[in-house]
């Protein structure tokens, strides 16, 4: 009787995943009206995806936004205030500042969504593996991931750093390795809230392959709590990025890059106050709006 | 209470080698040849292959993994990590003699943040105004998200060049310390604050706080006579966390401030490749984070009493 029951909410859940696309189309419909009624009350929320969304504009087709170049510089201009030619201002070289930072959005946040990206594979799989065999994998796993928390991420990627060499690339990879012990807490925790669920528990008992339950019920349900979770750690990300290349581990000199445009305004702190403040200003916008639109999810998470 | 502490001091040890033998692994083990980069070094360019492989024997390296591991983790016990292939001194040695100024740094910077991020939390539950609380609520999630270089970098901007009130670098004297110590403090505090302000929301809605109120306890004896302490355990249980935090915040700040430090010897060392001193400073924040965990819940029954020492692992799981 009682297996009947689970078979029958198992059943249950798999039409539920099967249903007609008509469906599917009107729910999201309402879905995007529903975030556009609740993005007017939530006006702070709104600023943050604007901002995102330019940041993200400037990485796809920076030409759009300056004729300046990023690159060479008119020497008579050096050290301009911000005016309506330059709004950002000119560094010692006579660069365009706004120029660079618009052109720098291109490697930040392709180096952020590599850092994010490695973060959430590696750290996913191995709170998956932790979170499904249990046992004495689950605590192997789990044991390292908490030695991985007492080691400051910065001095992590720092070793990181030290072994895989200097560059961009390296950077975001030394900085998604030292954020893996989150995700897989993260992970670990949903899949194991999942797979003691009835719907799980149902599939089982009516003899649904291991690979096919984690495919198909697991994976699903746990994402929610992980993709917030990459939301809060883009944020982190451009922080940490912005700090190690600002300390000068990521390009070198010529491209521009956020963390070390602010590295290079350091030498003319005194007389030249835009070439440090703007580009943090920047960072600090994008972190914000990142933290804001990640709080925004875990919220909406919270709710379902 | 005995049982509980060698069990609690055990862990921190097992932490410890974790810690030893995962920078070990990542180190020693992904691409990059220690040797190669000092023979290139003492010849200015050409690498002489004998001299690569007299280094190499004279450091183990031509040995098998397991054989270097075991060695170099016989050292460690003993407390050497090698030499600094920077200064040719025992790599503890040259942390040791940065340590003590660092840790004036920190020593200055974790009160500040305290005081700053529990009065910031405070005072945004218990201000009297709507517009007030919400305006502070906002202060965290803004301190959290700027970056401790351009932080630093502000500061000198306005303190040392505009109002020429601290020195902009160096490690002389109290004038030195104090806008690190702030710059320093700044985003560990907002990061207490915001922690601290969503528990102490949580307690204020609990029936207890009720009762108090209803009892006709002013506001600020809810606060401070019994919200606060009941509030303050997940902040507490973070303190690992938060010095781990302060610790790889001085890497930055020492930097902006060109002051000597473990923070900015650890930068020296990635650019030199200095394993032994990167190692070294790795394990050493690793102790931090180990005997501050274990401070905090030897403090637990203090600060809450529903806690005892014996049940405080239960908290800190």
């Amino acid at each position: 009787m009682t297996s009947d029951l689970l078979i029958a909410a198992g059943l249950g859940e798999h039409a539920r995943a099967a249903d007609p696309p008509g469906d599917a189309v009107a729910r999201r419909s309402s879905a995007v009206r529903r975030a556009a009624l609740g993005a007017l009350r939530q006006p702070g929320l709104v600023l943050a995806v604007v901002v995102l969304g330019t940041v993200v504009l400037w990485a796809v087709a920076p030409a759009l936004f300056t004729g300046h170049s990023a690159i060479d510089g008119v020497p008579r201009d050096k050290l301009q205030a911000p005016s309506a030619a330059h709004i950002f201002g000119t560094d010692n070289l006579g660069r365009d500042l706004f120029a660079r930072v618009v052109y720098g959005a291109g490697t930040s946040l392709l180096a952020t969504t590599a850092a994010v990206l490695v973060g959430l594979v590696v750290g996913s799989f191995f709170g998956l593996v932790a979170g499904f065999l249990r046992g004495i994998v689950d605590d192997a796993v789990m044991r390292v991931m908490d030695v991985l928390l007492a080691i400051p991420s910065l001095l992590l990627s720092l070793a990181l750093i030290t072994a895989l060499g200097f560059g961009t690339l390296n950077v975001a990879v030394a900085v998604g390795l030292s954020s893996v012990a989150s995700f897989s807490r993260v992970m670990r925790a949903e899949v194991i809230t999942v797979s003691t669920a009835v719907y799980v528990e149902a599939a089982r008992s009516s003899g649904v392959r291991w690979f096919t339950i984690l495919r198909r019920h697991v994976l699903p349900n746990a994402s929610g709590a992980v993709l917030a979770l990459s939301a809060l750690e883009f944020g982190a990300a451009v922080l940490a990025i912005s700090s190690l290349s600002f300390l000068g581990f990521g390009a070198p000199p010529p491209s521009p890059e956020w963390g070390s445009l602010v590295a290079g305004g350091r030498d003319y702190l005194a007389v030249a106050w835009w070439l440090t403040s703007i580009p943090g200003l920047v960072v600090v916008a994008v972190v914000l709006s990142a933290n804001r639109v990640a709080r925004a999810f875990e919220r909406t998470g919270a709710r379902r | 209470m005995t049982r509980y502490l060698a069990t609690r001091l055990l862990q921190g040890l097992f932490v410890l080698w974790a810690a030893y033998t995962l920078s070990f692994l990542i180190l020693y083990l992904l691409p990059g040849d220690a040797a190669a980069i000092q023979a290139g070094g003492a010849e200015n360019g050409g690498v002489d292959p004998e001299l690569v492989e007299r280094l190499r024997a004279e450091y183990g390296l031509d040995r098998p993994l397991w054989e270097q591991y075991l060695t170099a983790l016989g050292r460690a016990v003993a407390l050497d990590f090698g030499s600094s292939t920077q200064s040719g001194t025992a790599a503890t040695a040259t942390v040791a003699a940065v340590l003590p100024q660092t840790f004036a740094l920190a020593a200055t910077a974790l009160p500040l943040a305290v005081v700053f991020g529990v009065a910031l939390a405070v005072a945004s539950t218990f201000a009297r105004w709507r517009w007030l609380r919400q305006a502070l609520s906002a202060l965290p999630p803004l301190g959290v998200s700027v970056p401790g270089f351009w932080l630093g970098l502000l500061l000198l901007q306005v303190f040392s060049f505009r109002l020429q009130l601290f020195p902009s670098m160096g490690n002389e004297g109290w004038p030195s310390l104090v806008l690190p110590a702030v710059a320093l403090a700044i985003p560990t505090g907002a990061f207490i604050a915001q922690i601290l302000a969503r528990s102490l929301r949580q307690t204020l809605e609990q029936p207890y706080i009720e009762l108090v109120r209803a009892k006709g306890a002013s506001s600020a004896r809810v606060h401070f006579g019994h919200a606060l302490q009941n509030a303050a355990i997940p902040t507490l249980t973070l303190t690992g966390v938060l010095v781990g935090q302060l610790l790889a915040g001085t890497v930055v700040t020492e930097t902006v401030f060109s002051r000597i430090g473990v923070g900015r010897l650890v930068v020296s060392a990635v650019n030199s490749r200095d394993i032994p001193v990167v190692q070294t400073i790795v394990v050493f924040a690793a102790l931090v984070f180990v005997l501050t965990s274990l401070a905090v819940d030897l403090l637990y029954p203090l600060v809450d009493r529903r806690i005892s020492a014996a049940g405080a692992s239960l908290v800190s799981a």
